[in-house]
């Protein structure tokens, strides 16, 4: 056990030395890294809490357009259901004229073919006539001559 | 140990390995070479790590080294940001150096007591010389010498702290006034006087005396035959894990508190 002033003034020395070199290369940068670290994190926090609240803004506005979105596509469905029911009833009317036509023609059609019918047959029944007239009379008649007269008949018949 | 009595082991660890055979208790020319080669390498050490560290120190994600450098750096930063009510460019280096530098001595207790000075002893017969004359403590703090020039520097700056926080006017007034009155003069010299000295003797013996008796108590153990130094070995080494943490600690707080007390305008 031995206290020893040279040891005691030279360790002083070191220690001076040691403690100028902690204050301008170790402390510093390392404080440094801390400060900007703790700013970065300080930040980073920041910024989530600004991304959570704009989520928040986000979802609502898409929850209002959707709310939007639907009322419009409930108004698009009753119209086009409108539209729908009375391009029916258009077409039931159409389709009404259009078979009513139809039925007239059909009508006018048979009454047509009918007098036709009429026609041939009178005419036939004229040329029986005239036939059984000549085999009555037993001699021909000149049926160039006799037209008028035969024509006259078919059209009384 | 094999020849000599356990009282020549015991002094024998004791001594010094210094420039001159000064034997007094204050020696003026006798170099404690041991405690300076092993305290300035030790400070190295110390000063390389958190150099490195400091170099590479990045604000992003920090290494395992930097993790560390950092722990130790907040926690010195927030010791003296609780007392002291200042700059902290100068405090706060001046605070980690001690705890880590006077860590870093203590941990040298841990070390076995007969590793290194026999080794040194291995190393002098090998290049001649006589062993017996192979003397060599490798526990800074456990050499007064290391101690008192931690003390007599945190002596100096709590006076140049004083004059810096309160002026030199305001430091005599202090110091002749305080703490009662202006009437009683010569007792608050003499009070303050022996307040001022005991800052330093108690900061230096107080480490110099834990640690020291720390070693003593090894070499003690280590008097012991060899299957009785376990039980002992272990636990005063568990116990002295302890010691070598709180004995830096306590170094770095209290000059820590004596550089506050110094520095603040109105004390008590």
């Amino acid at each position: 056990m031995q206290a020893s002033i040279p040891s005691i003034v030279g360790q002083m020395i070191v220690f001076a030395i040691f403690v100028l070199f902690t204050m301008k290369y170790v402390w510093p940068p390392i404080i440094k890294a801390m400060e900007e670290r703790r700013a970065k994190i300080a930040d980073g926090l920041a910024a989530a809490e600004k991304g959570a609240q704009a989520l928040k803004a986000a979802s609502s506005k898409a929850d209002d357009e959707l709310k939007v979105a639907r009322t419009q596509a409930q108004e698009i469905l009753a119209t086009a259901n409108k539209q729908a029911t009375q391009m029916i009833e258009q077409a039931k009317t159409a389709a009404t004229t259009e078979a009513e036509r139809i039925k007239a023609n059909g009508a006018a059609e048979v009454q047509r073919e009918l007098a036709q019918a009429k026609d041939a047959l009178r005419k036939q029944v004229g040329e029986l006539a005239v036939l059984g007239a000549a085999k009555i009379l037993k001699r021909e008649i000149d049926a160039k001559a006799h037209a008028e007269v035969l024509g006259d008949l078919a059209a009384r018949v | 140990m094999a020849g000599s009595s356990p009282a020549e082991y015991v002094t024998h660890h004791l001594k010094h390995w210094s420039s001159s055979e000064d034997a007094g208790f204050i020696t003026m020319d006798a170099w404690h070479i041991d405690t300076l080669i092993f305290s300035t390498v030790l400070g190295l050490i110390f000063l390389t790590l958190f150099r490195i560290a400091a170099v590479r120190a990045t604000s992003g994600v920090p290494g395992k080294l930097q993790n560390f450098v950092e722990i130790m750096v907040d926690f010195v930063d927030q010791s003296v940001k609780d007392s002291f009510d200042g700059a902290r460019t100068f405090i706060g280096p001046l605070a980690l150096t001690i705890f880590c530098w006077v860590f870093l001595w203590n941990c040298m207790d841990l070390i076995p007591v007969d590793l290194i000075p026999s080794l040194w002893a291995m190393g002098h017969s090998a290049l001649g010389h006589d062993p017996a004359h192979a003397y060599i403590r490798v526990v800074p703090s456990a050499d007064m010498s290391a101690t008192f020039a931690l003390s007599l520097s945190v002596f100096i700056l709590i006076f140049v702290y004083s004059f810096k926080g309160k002026g030199v006017g305001g430091f005599a007034k202090e110091f002749l006034t305080h703490p009662f009155g202006a009437k009683l003069l010569p007792f608050n010299v003499i009070l303050n006087t022996v307040e001022y000295l005991a800052k330093p003797l108690s900061l230096a013996l107080r480490l110099f005396g834990n640690l020291y008796a720390g070693e003593l108590i090894f070499i003690l153990i280590a008097l012991l035959p060899w299957w009785a130094q376990i039980i002992p070995g272990l636990g005063w080494m568990i116990f002295h894990i302890l010691v070598v943490t709180l004995q830096a600690f306590i170094m770095m707080t209290l000059t820590i508190v004596y550089l506050s007390m110094a520095h603040a305008h109105d004390e008590h």
